[in-house]
């Protein structure tokens, strides 16, 4: 699998990650490789065999009671907000 | 005897018999990390006042005769747990000024118990590394050979235990992060069962295959720390409901009439001869001591490499999503609107091998994509995981190296990422499968320690942690310090 500094492109914009001039060709080569390596997982005769959907068989993911378990703290974990206003996180303009 | 070369155990023993008190033995722990952590680079966060105060508290504890085993006993956290009111960078730039507003779960236990936290430790970032190199603090060195890395991704809760800045340490492991560290520096370490100890308050890197654990001197010391983090936990919700054995009681369960299986796989190329050799000497030394060696073969588990390089980024994508620049962590400075804001925060928080991982999983969980590698990979994970548990029909045990070779330079490997991958060949078969794994020490190429690992089935542990025991009561691997550190 080779992957064109177009689909880099693609790839980081997808994933909101700003990747520099200089970054570019280098992710280019290190992805298409990855992506080849992992290609090898296509010659694995899976057949009927279903997908992993939990470590741990017969176990699932546990539901717990639609019920109020946390105290509001929010004043302490705004402490690690680059910006706030009252209650609230500040971020640019979204509507213009 | 020296404080720092004693064993968790024997540090246990010598405060209950008040030999000395919790306060001195974090002084002289201090002073130690005071003199040597500038040339390892192993503790990112020196908590110095927090561990007297923690200390004191213990002594109280003691006088007033209430004291557990673990009551003064210090230890370093790996700087991927969540700490109240101390920074929890999780080796990342994005982090560097987060300050956690709660305790992850394994911290809390460990607290209560009367642990007195030492510091936090260097890590590869977000976990994502076999190396410690991918740290936003630098590099984390080996003290057996300062030139080589320590391996990753607990790479500084490996180098403190090893180097005795810490009698114990946490640890994760999500590919290997616990177990390769631990046979790179020569110590013990073990990565329980997927769901046996809580992941609350720890940063997720790959939710599916995450799992914290303990890197400590011996097998008998990380029996005495499980206990106390194992346990359900109504905050996460892979946790296991299911109750915890005292591991320290069946540290002495024989190991005659035990059945341990060597897997062919691990001994086929890529493995280092030397390695080989130790590990052949090791699995001849079970025979020898009463278990029954047989050959077994998960012929699959040469395709888990390629399998944890499609699961874990395509989880690190999703988990590591939340890190945007707007509620906590790095912001860009001038964002022109809010996709800068995204894209700018994002691209200078992370670091390089970072990025790559959440670009290999954006791209292969993107449409058109999804069937042909998730999906895939997903498949050859139920595969491998079928293969291990025939294989426990027949054994109660797997056995054979932890990492194909000792500690490799630092520098050696950070050009080519597949490389770096493959160090984890032998550990990724654990986390697909969510098996219990450790890695004890079991002899020296030159100066450098190598590591037998030790798989289980589901909730083996105490099977794993009495097998090592057993190990290391006929070998002293285990109890040796570099000459630099003793």
């Amino acid at each position: 699998m080779s992957l064109t500094r177009k689909d880099v492109e693609g790839i980081a914009h997808l994933a909101r990650l700003e990747i520099t001039e200089a970054e570019l060709p280098v992710y280019t080569d290190s992805l298409s490789k990855i992506l080849s390596f992992v290609e090898q997982l296509g010659a694995a005769e899976t057949g009927e065999i279903e997908p992993m959907a939990h470590p741990l068989e017969g176990e699932s993911q546990r539901l717990r009671p639609d019920a109020v378990t946390e105290r509001d703290q929010h004043a302490k974990f705004q402490q690690n907000a680059p910006a706030v206003a009252g209650a609230l996180y500040v971020v640019p303009k979204v509507i213009e | 005897m020296t404080l720092h070369t004693r064993s968790v155990a024997e540090l246990a023993a010598g405060l209950a018999r008040k030999e000395f008190s919790a306060v001195e033995l974090a002084q002289h722990f201090l002073s130690r990390i005071e003199r040597s952590n500038a040339a390892l680079n192993a503790y990112v966060t020196v908590t110095a006042e927090r561990a007297l105060a923690d200390a004191r508290a213990a002594d109280e504890v003691r006088a007033a005769g209430r004291a557990g085993p673990l009551t003064g006993m210090p230890l370093a956290h790996k700087d991927i747990f969540c700490t109240d009111g101390v920074r929890t960078a999780c080796g990342s730039k994005m982090l560097d000024n987060f300050v956690a507003p709660y305790d992850a779960t394994v911290v809390e236990r460990l607290r209560a118990a009367g642990t007195v936290m030492l510091g936090k430790t260097n890590m590869d970032e977000f976990a994502m590394g076999s190396s410690n190199e991918t740290s936003w603090y630098g590099p984390v060195r080996n003290p057996w050979d300062l030139k080589k890395v320590p391996g990753g991704s607990s790479g500084g809760s490996a180098a403190v235990v090893a180097a005795r800045l810490a009698p114990v340490a946490t640890g994760t492991d999500t590919g290997g992060s616990i177990r390769q560290p631990a046979a790179l520096v020569g110590i013990s370490g073990i990565k329980p069962t997927y769901g046996r100890v809580s992941r609350y308050g720890m940063i997720a890197f790959a939710s599916s295959l995450d799992q914290a654990g303990i890197m400590a001197p011996s097998a008998e010391d990380c029996a005495l720390l499980l206990g106390t983090m194992a346990g359900f936990d109504s905050r996460d919700s892979t946790s296991v409901d299911r109750p915890v054995p005292d591991y320290v009681a069946e540290l002495n369960a024989p190991l005659a009439g035990v059945r341990i299986g060597v897997l062919k796989e691990f001994f086929a190329h890529g493995l280092e001869g030397a390695t080989g050799a130790l590990v052949q000497a090791a699995i001849d030394q079970y025979r020898a001591l009463g278990a029954t060696i047989v050959e077994v073969s998960c012929p699959s588990l040469p395709l888990s490499v390629p399998t944890y390089y499609v699961v874990a980024p395509a989880e690190c994508s999703s988990n590591l999503s939340r890190f945007d620049g707007v509620r906590f962590g790095h912001r860009c400075k001038d964002p022109r609107d809010l996709m800068d804001l995204y894209k700018r925060s994002r691209g200078e928080g992370f670091g390089a091998e970072v990025k790559r991982r959440i670009m290999t999983g954006t791209y292969v969980l993107s449409a058109g994509y999804y069937d042909a590698y998730y999906i895939k990979a997903q498949k050859v994970r139920s595969l491998i995981s079928a293969e291990f548990k025939a294989a426990f029909d027949k054994v109660d045990l797997l056995i054979g190296p932890t990492s194909p070779s000792p500690a490799f330079d630092i520098g050696a490997k950070v050009d080519d990422p597949i490389t770096m991958y493959l160090n984890d060949i032998y550990t990724i078969g654990a986390n697909l499968a969510g098996l219990p794994a450790m890695s004890i020490p079991c002899g020296f190429d030159g100066i450098l320690p190598v590591g037998l690992q030790l798989i289980g089935p589901h909730f083996g542990e105490s099977r794993l942690l009495s097998a090592a025991h057993a190990y290391q009561r006929h070998t002293d691997f285990h109890r040796r310090v570099p000459a630099a550190y003793a």
